[in-house]
């Protein structure tokens, strides 16, 4: 050996050949070959539906695009049966705001629960509110539909005028003319409400696994440099989770934009004026507007809506895989991506 | 160090002293009672008396931000700064977990409660609303024809997405690749994905495209595409976490891959895989949206999902109380409501019943059934 050693790299290439790494074959037995075929097509097929859905919508829908052409973006009314008349000005807006919305109110309440269920509850508690919380995601949105129009409007009207008297001055809660009940019925705050009770937990189921990833190590570094539970949770739980809390927003902002029976129940009757007063009753959504026209407009109407719904589709595709890289790509995800 | 050491052995140690874990006590509950109950009277005094205030959501969020506010002053009495927001932290979470327990009870405590108006009569259970007017009482008609509706459509949109969720789940997880991570996010994209979309999607493939006429098997079609990236992401996060070393222990006696799956991996995950199922067929029964646009409507029984429009418990709910709206058949929009929730509830249940193991953990039955192979053997 020694001797191979002070010789040098040049004698050692002499006498054998250079280190090759062995080429390790594993031969795919004919019947694995197509089984591994059969879950690439399964994939696939994932993939392909959600092309086929987009591919479907725009080419059912491009009758209406051209008919309307770049007025689509710009028209606030929706009547495809009498003209051209018809665009997402008023619905795309009136979606995202009730949307964002929603996100305003669920995001604080889920993260609450999120860190409550990972750091505070007591392990008895824990497995009762994980429950509760998959529980209320398993509820129809039906449900919360019914329960939102016929328990909690009546309710919350009292509290929609204290605000609309109250805090009118402020542009938000503005309310123009005289502040009635009847004047601030079916708002789309209140759409806002329900549909952020719908969304509550995707953000808790979300982030509570990602809160309760976070490194024992460190929080452990943090009690033992005297900091309070608090402190540990602003310190190590919250920063560990921001990409998760990120990402589990995202998702919910997709989630409230597509909620629709919900949305089609408390704003009746649906009208058409785009406005910043939340507190104001009407409005629309892309959403309501596809369920409450779709069983009565003809052909022209039906491409109409579809172009609506092609709209609806791109934004919460695109919002929802962003979401999804985010989550992954977060340092709490990447742990978990494979 | 090394000079106390010597000291600790030499004292007697007395009697051991339980370490309190628990940061519960009688001053710390004296505190939160007493600040609750001061701003309860602060808040009625100014709420009710003092100012022209009214609504009981009002009052209740007025009441939360007086107590927050009380509590901390009474605990920086007593404590130091950190300790006070540590308690006031605590307190604010405990609210979040409080709120939306209370929300679901409430939900499920309501629709039971305002259902069983109409799901007392026995009527109910054996009528379809074929003969019912928008004024007739609940002494006539039943919700026959929507239960029908939603078991069978459930049942075909299980048939479609089970199979189609888990094989896309056995790709992201035993093939893997830069293909399957596109896979991966566009699954997850599509779990949040209106469910509304689903139902625009089936009504422009099968009823525009194929000009097929509005059905239930259109119906459960859209709700297959709903549940089907539910089954695939609940049953990757399943198949993921059975051990790696498991799959090569089998791939070491010679196992090929299709049978390391059927044998190993499949049976490992069984109870995950089965929570993912019907969790995801109890978000299935429920959907609405899809259902509207591609099931037709009828008030009669159809037991043929293949042929004429076929409704479902939701969609029933939906027309009742949207499209009718008299009191009557918002009553028997509830009574339907009832029976959804029930099952949803049903179905919950077992998944949660199904769900409790952890992978390869096995039941007393399968632990005896393996035992008796062994000693035949």
């Amino acid at each position: 050996m020694a001797v191979e050693v002070t010789s040098g790299p040049a004698a050692a290439s002499a006498d054998q050949p250079d280190d090759v790494p062995r080429a390790i074959v594993t031969r795919v037995s004919g019947g694995d070959q197509v089984f591994r075929a059969i879950l690439r097509v399964g994939g696939f097929t994932v993939l392909l539906i959600t092309v086929l859905i987009l591919i479907f919508l725009l080419l059912r829908s491009l009758s209406a695009l051209k008919r309307a052409g770049f007025a689509f973006f710009t028209t606030a009314s929706f009547s495809p049966e009498l003209g051209n008349h018809f665009g997402i000005a008023a619905l795309l807006p009136d979606s995202l705001e009730i949307a964002v919305i929603a996100l305003a109110i669920a995001l604080p309440i889920g993260l609450a629960v999120a860190i409550y269920i990972s750091e505070y509850a007591p392990i008895a508690l824990r497995g009762v509110m994980i429950a509760v919380i998959d529980l209320m995601a398993a509820i129809p949105s039906i449900i919360f539909g019914l329960w939102g129009f016929f328990f909690l409007m009546p309710r919350i009207l009292g509290f929609d005028q204290w605000l609309a008297l109250h805090t009118g001055w402020f542009p938000l809660f503005h309310v123009p003319g005289q502040v009635t009940l009847p004047g601030i019925v079916g708002a789309p705050f209140i759409a806002g409400v329900v549909v952020s009770l719908m969304v509550v937990p995707i953000i808790t189921s979300l982030t509570r696994q990602v809160f309760s990833q976070a490194p024992q190590g460190e929080r452990e570094a943090a009690y033992a440099l005297g900091s309070t539970k608090w402190g540990m949770v602003r310190t190590v739980v919250w920063p560990f989770g921001r990409g998760g809390v990120i990402g589990a927003s995202m998702l919910g902002l997709g989630r409230a934009l597509g909620e629709t029976i919900v949305v089609t129940f408390i704003l009746t009757p649906p009208t058409f004026h785009f406005t910043f007063h939340i507190l104001q009753g009407g409005g629309n959504s892309i959403t309501a507007e596809i369920a409450n026209f779709v069983r009565q407009y003809d052909a022209k109407g039906i491409a109409a809506l579809l172009a609506c719904g092609l709209v609806l589709f791109v934004t919460t595709l695109i919002i929802n895989s962003l979401a999804s890289i985010v989550i992954s790509r977060s340092r709490s995800g990447a742990s978990t991506a494979d | 160090m090394t000079a106390q050491t010597p000291q600790l052995e030499q004292t007697p140690s007395p009697s051991e002293v339980r370490v309190r874990i628990s940061t519960g006590s009688a001053q710390g509950s004296a505190t939160f009672i007493g600040a609750a109950s001061a701003a309860l009277g602060l808040v009625w005094l100014i709420y009710e008396r003092l100012l022209p205030f009214s609504g009981a959501l009002g009052f209740w969020l007025c009441w939360y931000v007086v107590f927050m506010v009380a509590y901390y002053v009474m605990a920086r009495m007593q404590w130091t700064r950190l300790e006070a927001r540590n308690r006031l932290a605590s307190v604010a979470f405990a609210t979040g977990g409080i709120i939306a327990f209370f929300i679901v009870v409430d939900q499920v405590a309501y629709t039971l409660a305002k259902g069983s108006g109409a799901v007392e009569h026995g009527n109910f259970w054996t009528q379809s609303q074929g003969l019912v007017g928008p004024l007739s009482p609940q002494k006539v008609g039943g919700v026959v024809f929507a239960i029908v509706g939603s078991l069978e459509q459930l049942g075909l949109a299980t048939l479609f997405a089970v199979p189609l969720g888990i094989t896309a789940a056995l790709y992201l997880t035993e093939i893997g690749g830069r293909f399957a991570r596109v896979v991966r996010t566009i699954v997850e994209a599509m779990t949040a994905l209106p469910d509304l979309v689903a139902g625009l999607f089936i009504y422009v493939t099968l009823i525009l495209t194929f000009g097929l006429p509005q059905s239930g098997f259109c119906a459960a079609a859209a709700i297959g595409v709903t549940m089907m990236p539910i089954v695939a992401r609940a049953s990757e996060v399943v198949l993921r976490i059975v051990p790696g070393t498991l799959r090569e222990a089998a791939y070491a006696v010679g196992g090929t891959q299709w049978r390391t799956v059927k044998d190993v991996i499949l049976p490992t995950a069984r109870s995950g895989l089965a929570t993912a199922v019907v969790l995801a067929m109890a978000r299935g029964i429920g959907e609405t949206a899809p259902v509207l646009l591609v099931a037709g409507a009828t008030k009669v029984l159809n037991a043929n999902p293949f042929s004429g429009p076929q409704v479902s418990l939701p969609l029933f709910i939906y027309n009742a109380v949207h499209v009718y709206g008299t009191p009557q058949y918002v009553e028997r929009g509830f009574g339907a409501g009832f029976v959804l929730v029930v099952v949803v509830l049903v179905l919950f249940t077992i998944a949660r019943r199904i769900g409790g193991s952890a992978p390869g953990e096995l039941t007393k039955g399968q632990r005896r059934k393996l035992a008796r192979e062994a000693m035949r053997t």
